[in-house]
């Protein structure tokens, strides 16, 4: 018999997503995943499941959710005070859910995404061997009001581990996110490097699981288009009106902008846990560039 | 390399190796590859496709092929037997899941991207930004100028691969008119539509 649960109400952006669609970027056909990969692989581990399996993410404000059979859950990433059936529940820990329970959330107090794992994943459309939601490549682009979606069995057996994990509060609230240099890094002046590196950035409105771009105006560089070629998250591009664009797990596998800096994976899940007005700098102190070759910060 | 590369990404000048960094390390994948490059003189030809693309140039689709000709102060016609013409390359795939960069646009056509970009373009719509020139693999936003469009799926995810042309393979724009075009759009959507193409040398 299928299990499911019943979505009541969406939140801003659910999808389900898992660690990502490789193998397919030849096709045009990008990474997608989980935005903040070490809160869905925890997840996954409080639940012994296999890291790679499907989770939901959640981001700013959290869905409303039936659920129709049993099930083991977990809530990990930021915290938007989960509740199970009216009752607060605690992150990175185990619940037992039973038919008829409904979870939903309220305030978001920390970071931006929140994660929900379910016991054996989430059994929804496997497309290009992975489970990510992306506009056409599966059907549904986000998780939405009515939706019904399988989950794996219960084994009435599975134990529910008492373990709490703490993540590290660095996890959302780091400022400065480490990155290595871009392949047209040579292109910025030295005016650039020193501002590149010592100002504060403000996210933008304009974020998303394909990029957030970033508030501050940032000069413009010289011969700034570049013939297109290969984007990658975390890759940071300079647009010729002088904004600097994050890209994230959904951004096109090429781009025209030059590729100032490179964000590592850490930084890019630190990032996921960012919002509009949130502050961050770049670091690039005793740091590779991004072809794994160790760097210093002004030297070429 | 076959042990350690989990995929690659063509783009005009370049090729994005992406390795398994728990496998080999950073140093040696750079001494495999430039040993691949000294034996560039052997070619390996894999790509050698021609693919016709039917493409209805009628006013329903080329929203901004009337304000191109008189941009470019040639008829409709012109521009469309400009367009047909060359045998484009296709380099690689990118931007957008089955979107086919080509290569060889006519100079008098290119055409700067418009202004404002529209918020809806139609899958299939045939497209000219700068010096390029392409085809929507889905509605999708966009800035380029739309000439036309083309009844043919340029990415089906339920097969593989889910894109027909290949990087060095070539592209033939063939015009075809409204009636042709639905024809064909149907023959699509039930799956029993063959696409052109031919072997070129």
């Amino acid at each position: 018999m299928d299990n499911n649960i019943l979505i009541l109400s969406e939140g801003l952006h659910t999808s389900i997503q898992d660690l990502g669609r490789k193998g397919y970027r030849s096709y045009g056909v990008p990474i997608s995943g989980a935005m903040d990969k070490y809160s869905a692989i925890l997840a996954n581990k409080l639940l012994n499941n296999d890291e790679k399996l499907p989770v939901m993410e959640m981001t700013l404000m959290g869905p409303k959710i039936l659920f129709e059979d049993h099930s083991l859950i977990v809530i990990t990433g930021a915290d938007m005070s989960p509740e199970l059936n009216g009752e607060p529940m605690k992150m990175n820990f185990v619940y037992e859910v039973k038919t008829s329970d409904v979870l939903s959330f309220g305030t978001l107090k920390t970071g931006a995404r929140s994660y929900l794992g379910v016991k054996g994943g989430f059994q929804t459309e496997n497309k290009l061997k992975s489970f990510s939601y992306y506009d056409g490549i599966t059907s549904k682009e986000k998780v939405q009001k009515g939706d019904r979606l399988r989950i794996a069995s219960f084994d009435a057996d599975l134990q529910v581990s008492s373990s709490k994990i703490k993540v590290k509060s660095a996890h959302f609230n780091e400022k400065e996110l480490e990155v290595t240099k871009g392949p047209e890094f040579n292109r910025l002046t030295k005016k650039h490097r020193e501002l590149l590196f010592s100002k504060e950035f403000k996210i933008d409105p304009h974020h998303n699981r394909m990029g957030y771009q970033l508030k501050n105006k940032f000069p413009p560089i010289k011969n700034d288009g570049i013939i297109t070629s290969t984007t990658i998250p975390g890759t940071v591009q300079l647009t010729p009106s002088g904004k600097l664009i994050i890209m994230m797990r959904d951004c096109p596998t090429t781009g025209g902008y030059p590729r100032i800096l490179q964000l590592t994976d850490i930084a890019i899940n630190q990032l996921a846990q960012k919002k509009e007005n949130d502050v961050l700098k770049f670091d690039l102190e005793s740091s590779f560039d991004f072809l794994g070759r160790l760097v210093s910060r002004f030297k070429d | 390399m076959g042990e350690y590369v989990l995929e690659t990404v063509p783009a005009y000048n370049s090729l994005t190796v992406f390795f398994d960094t728990g496998k080999i390390k950073y140093s040696s994948v750079v001494t495999d590859l430039k040993e691949i490059y000294a034996t560039k003189d052997q070619k390996l030809l894999t790509a050698n496709r021609i693919w016709k693309i039917p493409v209805c140039y009628d006013k329903e689709f080329g929203l901004d092929l009337g304000n191109l000709a008189k941009i470019k102060k040639l008829t409709r016609e012109k521009i469309i037997s400009l367009h047909t013409g060359p045998l484009y390359d296709m380099y690689f795939i990118g931007f957008l899941p089955g979107f086919l960069y080509l290569g060889g646009l006519p100079k008098v056509l290119e055409q700067p991207r418009k202004d404002k970009p529209r918020l809806k373009i139609n899958k299939g719509d045939v497209a000219i930004a700068g010096n390029q020139t392409g085809i929507y693999p889905r509605t999708s936003p966009g800035g380029w100028n739309i000439i036309g469009n083309s009844p043919l799926s340029f990415f089906n995810v339920d097969e593989f691969p889910p894109c027909f042309a290949v990087s060095g393979d070539k592209v033939k724009f063939i015009q075809v008119d409204k009636i042709k075009h639905e024809e064909i759009k149907k023959q699509v959507e039930a799956g029993d539509y063959q696409i052109e193409s031919e072997i070129h040398g």
